[in-house]
């Protein structure tokens, strides 16, 4: 059903009704319609209230039958449960034939010790101290992008905002060329696509032969940066760590898309959502300009609001309990992040913005346990100096029209936020 | 009611007493005490409350759990006196405990 000729609101109403009248096993967050149409919340409202550990099917050949994780508590605990759930399998939902070189070798997708010994290599760059080295470039990139913004006139935020600014802090976290930065956004995007759930993806041969590029691109900067005393650039430190420098290719290839994707669309999502957000909360940008203090706890609510990665999957390792159902070895489950950040029962007022909460930061979106976002300080950083540099300048932000929603269940983001700054 | 001192990284303390079953998280983050920060409310989860245990309190603080010792993985400059505080638990054999402050938690 194409749902482009109705409103948002008939779209809204339809699949609340549906939600509500669905028999349960009918109900499948990982259809990715529920995303276009950000309907998705009736599902997961419905999920945590009646069967907060589900016995989910999806059509998707790969994807089939999972269990969907909806509630905050139960979502910690497998978050936490590492010796329980494995991220070996992968980290989304789909399963690829084995031997199929989709897969690539990330720490995100490790288990201890193999894990524990490449984010150790990794963390230290994105560690808060090394992040003062780049405060004041930040700021510089962020200034110019907004003052080079088109006043009076609609423009896709998307573009000219969120894809413009992380894509200069990834060049800068790689010590990328500038002049080829936009490679670096358009490999994240062939990472991450995948032609079972949106159409416009490329053909896998396709997609790994961009990749297959990429490889190419940074083995040339590695040798470059291997023979050269180490730097404070990614490349460098994989280069010159104990863990990282033995890396084979598909290693190398695996971590460098895990610091690209990981670092690119979850940033550039939170940059776009947060306008929306604000736009459509009133009230809270009022609080936000007369005390622009609150950009510090503003930016965490954002993250909460966001939840750019909507879910993270895991893998039994052994039969387990959880929620009162029986997980067998080999199952597969959806910590489905997106809904522990409306959960009443962990977060007061879950489905309300509200930028000046008292523990901001007690969300989903980075995930917990060993596996936390490594990158959390660093996209907080960007989002804080995009925000103080925004309120510097514009008196206002008008959101003019609905923003385009991407085809996914796993990241939850915006192709176009048509926007208008007045003079 | 113990009392527990935290040295900053840069110089200076901050000295809060605090009723017996507390954590040592719950100590600074309930009394803004700067420097922990605690995001996952005190779970084992986020290595974000990671202190420095002085030396010549780290036999009475006792030793990392499991957990904790997997987590503490994550911490920039880890010691071997890392603790995360959401994992100690602060009595009256812990009081005057000294602290120290990481330069930042990630």
């Amino acid at each position: 059903m194409k749902s482009d000729s109705f409103e948002p609101a008939a779209i809204r109403a339809a699949a609340r009704t549906r939600a509500a009248v669905l028999p349960l096993e009918e109900l499948n967050p990982a259809d990715p319609q529920g995303f276009v149409d950000d309907t998705v919340g009736y599902v997961f409202e419905r999920l945590r209230r009646e069967d907060p550990v589900h016995r989910s099917h999806s059509p998707i050949p790969g994807i089939d039958t999972y269990w969907s994780v909806t509630r905050y508590r139960d979502i910690m605990q497998v978050d936490t449960s590492h010796g329980i759930y494995s991220s070996e399998d992968g980290i989304t939902l789909m399963d690829f034939p084995p031997g199929d070189e989709q897969k690539l070798p990330m720490f995100i997708a490790m288990d201890p010790p193999k894990h524990d010994e490449q984010r150790k290599a990794v963390g230290p760059i994105v560690a808060p101290a090394n992040l003062n080295h780049w405060h004041d470039l930040i700021r510089e990139r962020t200034g110019k992008v907004l003052d080079g913004l088109p006043r009076n006139e609609t423009f896709n935020w998307v573009d000219k905002v969120s894809i413009e600014l992380t894509t200069y802090m990834l060049a800068t976290l790689f010590d990328f060329p500038l002049q080829d930065r936009r490679l670096l956004t358009h490999w994240s995007d062939i990472a991450t696509a995948n032609k079972l759930t949106n159409p416009d993806a490329p053909e896998p041969e396709v997609r790994m032969a961009e990749l297959h590029k990429m490889l190419e691109y940074f083995t040339r900067l590695w040798n470059e940066r291997i023979n050269a005393p180490p730097r404070t650039d990614l490349v460098s430190m994989l280069a010159h760590g104990p863990a990282t420098r033995n890396m084979g290719p598909a290693e190398y290839m695996g971590n460098l898309i895990l610091l690209i994707v990981g670092g690119n669309d979850t940033t550039r999502n939170s940059m776009t959502g947060g306008v929306l957000a604000l736009h459509e909360h009133p009230q809270e940008m009022a609080k936000l300009r007369a005390n622009p203090a609150l950009v510090e706890s503003l930016v965490p609510e954002i993250i909460r609001w966001q939840t750019p990665l909507a879910y993270m999957r895991r893998s039994a390792l052994i039969d387990t309990e959880l929620g009162g159902k029986q997980i067998r070895r080999g199952d597969k489950l959806a910590m489905w992040y997106l809904s522990g950040n409306r959960d009443e029962a962990a977060i007061q007022e879950p489905n309300r913005f509200i930028i000046d909460r008292e523990r901001p930061r007690q969300h989903l979106s980075f995930g917990f346990g060993i596996h936390r976002c490594v990158g959390n300080r660093l996209a907080e950083l960007q989002l804080k100096i995009l925000w103080e540099e925004i309120l510097r300048r514009f008196a206002r932000i008008e959101v003019v029209g609905e923003p385009t929603r991407i085809r996914s269940a796993f990241v939850r983001g915006f192709s176009h936020l048509p926007v208008r700054i007045p003079a | 009611m113990p009392k527990v001192t935290f040295l900053a990284f840069k110089g200076g303390t901050h000295t809060v007493q605090v009723p017996v079953g507390t954590t040592l998280m719950r100590a600074a983050t309930d009394n803004g005490v700067p420097g922990i920060d605690g995001d996952c409310g005190g779970n084992c989860a986020c290595a974000t409350c990671h202190v420095y245990i002085d030396p010549a309190w780290s036999v009475r603080v006792g030793p990392r759990n499991a957990t904790e010792e997997a987590m503490l993985n994550a911490v920039d400059e880890l010691r071997s006196n890392s603790r995360l505080a959401c994992q100690i638990t602060l009595d009256d054999a812990l009081d005057g405990l000294l602290v120290g402050l990481p330069e930042a938690q990630h």
